[in-house]
């Protein structure tokens, strides 16, 4: 492999301190040897597969490449990639994942969780992680209900949804993890979807480059307790629900391209047909405005209920200073400028004995 | 006669016990704080701790505003920080009122009566001036306007009068000082320090402690000075120190020796913040600190370092610690290193955030689900708070395994002189890491067994990421013998459940001491914490009257020590002095079967000596008429 990955944005590849593997590594390498339990049919399966084919492109060493999990289906996931993993607690996986980016850069880590653990019981620190900019890639895999307790209602199940906690419909009102994520001005967040295998290893790849807390959404079906889900973005007439994000071409979808999105009066977004605007009226999409207003309206556009149009694609990538990065710039120059060698007891033993010290 | 211009005698005591006390915030901390410091440097034995609102700035004039500093010090060894007061200084009504109940009888009260206007008595509760009926005929009263005297001197330096009265503190630690013949060079050099960027509040500090000097040698307040010889301590380089900076200290040191990385993941709470303030300006010396969004997110970050190969820590109490249970269950499951320092105050809930009390030794035990066994260490003062520290460290290391620290409000915030370790004398620490694959598979291919372990600790191998052919998943799940995959085999559950508990148990702990001069005692005292203070104070007085008991410390819960349940069982009385409802005595009684006494007071307040060592009277009394008795029987 080359260096390609890090000249290609100037040291602020979120792989910069990782090294390199010295030999090609394949997906085989990270295939590990457990066998893989979950649902047959589930959409983890395509995810598992896709991040199994981008680490090998990343081109970095298998043993610096860590995935950390919660608690919940998609949170089996590190055991089933042959690399260092840990399998946490039921929302807490950002919050070791923070402590080891803090601590080692050169570490690729990747943090895979699902809306229960992410969005429910975890949100508190996905939010966190998201506003410090931690140096991490955020796999989300969304499938809108509680797939590992058997089918209760998740923070992302549409209002009304009715599942085994909620035999009435659920009273609460969903989250939408784009606006979320946005409103925590994550430096990248971009959505995908399990069936779109191409897509997905893109916006994985992309997001593992970044650096920062890379935040992707990937919509997964569950096959047993809430299958057909997001059959609207994986069915045949999908092109008319699929808001396809692409960096520097007008925001356009459905057949031929009649549906645009265009500023709206009142501050957000809307779908027009473009016939009626214009194609110069539509909006050109652009990740990388500082501002995440933009982005933000543009997540606004997903359905709350059941899922009949969503945005997908890379809604933000920008550049803002890295959490861990500045925790170790702090310590290197306090290092440099205490001037002592840290591994003498000199420097502690003088700490230690403090200004003021008697002899008996 | 002494022999200096003044008309006062020196007269020679043993030890004193005096508490500064003003409304928060005005300086009370820093007035105390120094006095402890200026007797430490003059060769007594000293302890020092701050009591002060949970309020940052409780209601002004009123008890419950009240902030203040108590300092003991001695010719001799000294465990507590004293019960009785023999001097009290209190800087306005609401003081007065709030402590002079705790002044010996004959005991000495000085009070600035600036403030005695009817509306602050009134404020303060009382009903008529103190000063001036005879509710304080019980004590020696010495008034005087200590903040016009401070305003008169300081004015004259040109500055505004409230600045002015802000050195008041100052200017009453200075007339204390001079009654107990304290030098005050020590304390002007401080002040040099503190306030070099602002002279004119520097030369104010100055002026203020050397007019409160110059006033106690010449208004002839005080007919008799005191001095309070050195005591005998062993050579060496001493220092004050709070529990809280020595067991910050302790952390780095123990991070050091075994060439790791500290990590500090902790959410600000009241009393171990102090650890995290510490701990946080010590970047220079590789420390990271991370504070958290949470108690959770601060063991978590802390785990996740430890995951990566760093020594991860975190800080806490009470309410905290609870928090954290879950995530300190994975790290017992996933055997990482691990130190959690909770530093205990009232509970339960919120409780009294402030104050001292013992009431978490259970939670670290046994607080979380299933068999979660681990290490618990406790210091027996604040300068031990250095030592437990850096065994924590070593312990957590050498056996891959979350530990906890208890410490409490009094240990942390408490101080006393700590003779300087040689930390080329402390052991280090071998982390042993794994540098690849350890194992074989049936082919012959190496592989990696993340639960293969050291036949002698138990502890298993530690591959960290990094480490190439030794990848691995760790997690909450249970997981196989050696191998580590998921398995929820009922065998294998029991193996690893009771090889987790092996490995606990068998982590050496240094035997008991049991101090018994005479080796003829019925009666033991057993103390755990900051209960050794006032345990050993306790003994020493009542030897002090030719009583035969014994005393014995135990710094280590968790595992206990191998020759406990012997020691315990050479006694015919056993007491367990406790500041809760006995929980160290429960878990004595479950362990050894001996039918062990508890004492037990949760007042937010360290053992009071006095009660103790009536207590203690009265059970020797009782052990003595029953060996009485016993021998009248068999004689029969």
């Amino acid at each position: 492999m080359s260096t390609e990955a890090q000249d290609r944005t100037g040291g602020r590849n979120g792989l910069a301190g990782v090294p390199l593997a010295q030999i090609p590594t394949t997906r085989k390498d990270f295939v590990s040897d457990q066998e893989v339990r979950w649902c047959p049919g589930c959409g983890d399966y395509a995810i598992l597969s896709a991040l199994q084919s981008v680490l090998p492109r990343l081109g970095i060493r298998r043993e610096n490449t860590v995935v950390i999990s919660g608690i919940g289906c998609s949170s089996r996931l590190p055991y089933y990639v042959n690399s260092y993993g840990m399998h946490s607690v039921h929302g807490r996986a950002l919050t070791l994942a923070t402590g080891l980016a803090m601590t080692r850069d050169d570490l690729a880590v990747f943090v895979v969780t699902g809306d229960g653990d992410a969005l429910s019981i975890g949100a508190n620190h996905l939010v966190h992680a998201l506003r410090r900019n931690v140096n991490l890639t955020i796999l989300l895999f969304n499938n809108r209900i509680y797939g590992l307790t058997k089918g209760q209602y998740s923070p992302t199940s549409p209002a009304g949804a009715v599942t085994k906690s909620s035999p009435a419909g659920a009273f609460d009102t969903p989250l939408n993890p784009m606006s979320l994520a946005l409103g925590a001005e994550a430096t990248f967040v971009a959505r995908t979807l399990d069936a779109d295998q191409e897509a997905l290893e893109e916006t994985i790849d992309a997001a593992a480059r970044h650096r920062g807390a890379s935040f992707v959404e990937i919509y997964q079906n569950c096959v047993v307790f809430n299958d057909g889900a997001y059959e609207a973005l994986r069915g045949p007439g999908r092109e008319e629900s699929i808001i396809r994000l692409r960096a520097g071409e007008p925001i356009v979808f459905g057949r031929d391209g009649h549906l645009g999105v265009v500023a709206d009066p009142g501050g957000g977004v809307r779908v027009v047909e473009v016939a009626e605007v214009g194609l110069e009226s539509v909006l050109v999409h652009d990740p990388t405005i500082d501002d995440p207003s933009r982005a933000f309206a543009l997540s606004r556009l997903t359905s709350t209920g059941a899922m009949a149009q969503a945005p997908m694609g890379v809604f933000r990538d920008v550049d803002r200073p890295v959490y861990d990065d500045l925790v170790r710039d702090h310590v290197r120059r306090e290092q440099e400028a205490l001037g002592q060698d840290p591994s003498s007891d000199a420097a502690l033993a003088a700490l230690i004995a403090g200004t003021d010290t008697w002899q008996t | 006669m002494s022999t200096d211009q003044t008309s006062a005698q020196t007269r020679q005591v043993d030890r004193v016990v005096i508490r500064f006390a003003g409304d928060s915030g005005t300086g009370m901390q820093l007035a105390g704080g120094r006095f402890g410091s200026e007797s430490a440097g003059f060769g007594n034995d000293t302890t020092t701790f701050p009591s002060y609102p949970a309020e940052i700035r409780a209601p002004q004039g009123t008890i419950a505003g009240v902030s203040s500093f108590q300092v003991q010090f001695a010719s001799h060894e000294v465990t507590t920080v004293g019960e009785r007061l023999d001097v009290l200084v209190a800087m306005g009504p609401a003081p007065l009122r709030a402590h002079a109940g705790d002044v010996r009888r004959g005991g000495l009260i000085i009070v600035d009566d600036h403030g005695f206007t009817p509306r602050a008595l009134k404020r303060a509760g009382y009903e008529h001036n103190p000063l001036e009926d005879d509710s304080l005929g019980a004590y020696q009263v010495v008034h005087l306007d200590m903040t016009a005297l401070t305003s008169t001197v300081v004015e004259a330096l040109g500055l505004g009068r409230k600045q002015a009265e802000r050195c008041r503190n100052m200017f009453a630690l200075g007339l204390v000082s001079w009654l107990y013949s304290h030098p005050i060079e020590e304390t002007i050099d401080w002040i040099d320090r503190r306030f070099a960027s602002q002279p004119d509040v520097r030369d104010a500090n100055i002026a203020a402690l050397k007019a409160g000097v110059n006033y106690g040698e010449t208004a002839e307040l005080f007919t008799v000075r005191y001095e309070v010889r050195p005591a005998p301590m062993p050579k060496g380089r001493y220092r004050q120190i709070t529990g809280n900076t020595a067991t910050a200290y302790g952390l780095m040191v123990g991070a050091h020796r075994a060439g790791l990385q500290l990590f500090v993941g902790s959410y600000p709470i009241t009393p171990a913040s102090d650890l995290l303030h510490e701990l946080s300006r010590r970047a220079g010396y590789g420390v990271i600190t991370f504070q958290a969004e949470d108690e959770i997110a601060g063991i978590g970050a802390a785990l996740g370092a430890s995951f990566g190969g760093s020594l991860g820590v975190t800080t806490t109490s009470g309410p905290g610690f609870a928090l954290k249970q879950e995530m300190i269950n994975l790290a017992v499951m996933s055997e990482l290193p691990l130190v959690i320092v909770d530093v205990q105050r009232a509970g339960p809930s919120t409780g009294m955030p402030t104050k001292p009390e013992q009431g978490d030794l259970l939670q670290a035990l046994w607080g979380r689900n299933g068999e979660s066994p681990l290490p618990v260490l406790a210091p027996t003062s604040p300068a031990d708070c250095f030592d437990t520290a850096v065994r924590a460290c070593r312990t957590a290391i050498e056996y891959r395994t979350p530990v906890v620290m208890l410490t409490d409000a009094f240990l942390g915030n408490g101080a006393e002189p700590w003779r300087l370790p040689d930390l080329a004398a402390i052991a280090p620490i071998d982390p042993k890491l794994a540098a690849g694959p350890i194992g074989v598979d049936e082919q012959g291919n190496p592989v990696h067994l993340p639960y293969r372990r050291d036949p002698r600790t138990l502890a298993r191998d530690w591959a960290v990421p990094g480490t190439p052919g030794a990848e691995h998943r760790l997690g909450g799940l249970e997981k196989s013998v050696e191998a580590g995959t998921v398995t929820y085999s009922p065998l294998n559950h029991e193996e690893m459940v009771l090889t987790r508990a092996r490995r606990i148990a068998g982590i050496p702990v240094p035997d008991v001491e049991v101090d018994d001069p005479s080796g003829r005692a019925d009666v033991l005292v057993v103390g755990w914490g900051s209960a050794c203070g006032p345990v050993s104070a306790a003994v020493q007085r009542l030897r002090g009257t030719g009583a035969r008991i014994a005393q014995a410390p135990v710094r280590t819960l968790n595992p206990l020590p191998a020759n406990l349940g012997r020691v315990l069982r050479g006694y015919a009385r056993v007491i367990v002095p406790e500041m809760n409802l006995g929980q160290f005595a429960t878990l004595l009684r479950a362990r050894y079967l001996v039918d062990v006494r508890g004492y037990n007071k949760v007042r937010g307040f360290p053992l009071n000596v006095d009660e103790l060592t009536a207590h203690l009277a009265g059970q020797l009394d009782e052990v003595s008429d029953s060996r009485t008795a016993q021998t009248t029987e068999e004689s029969r």
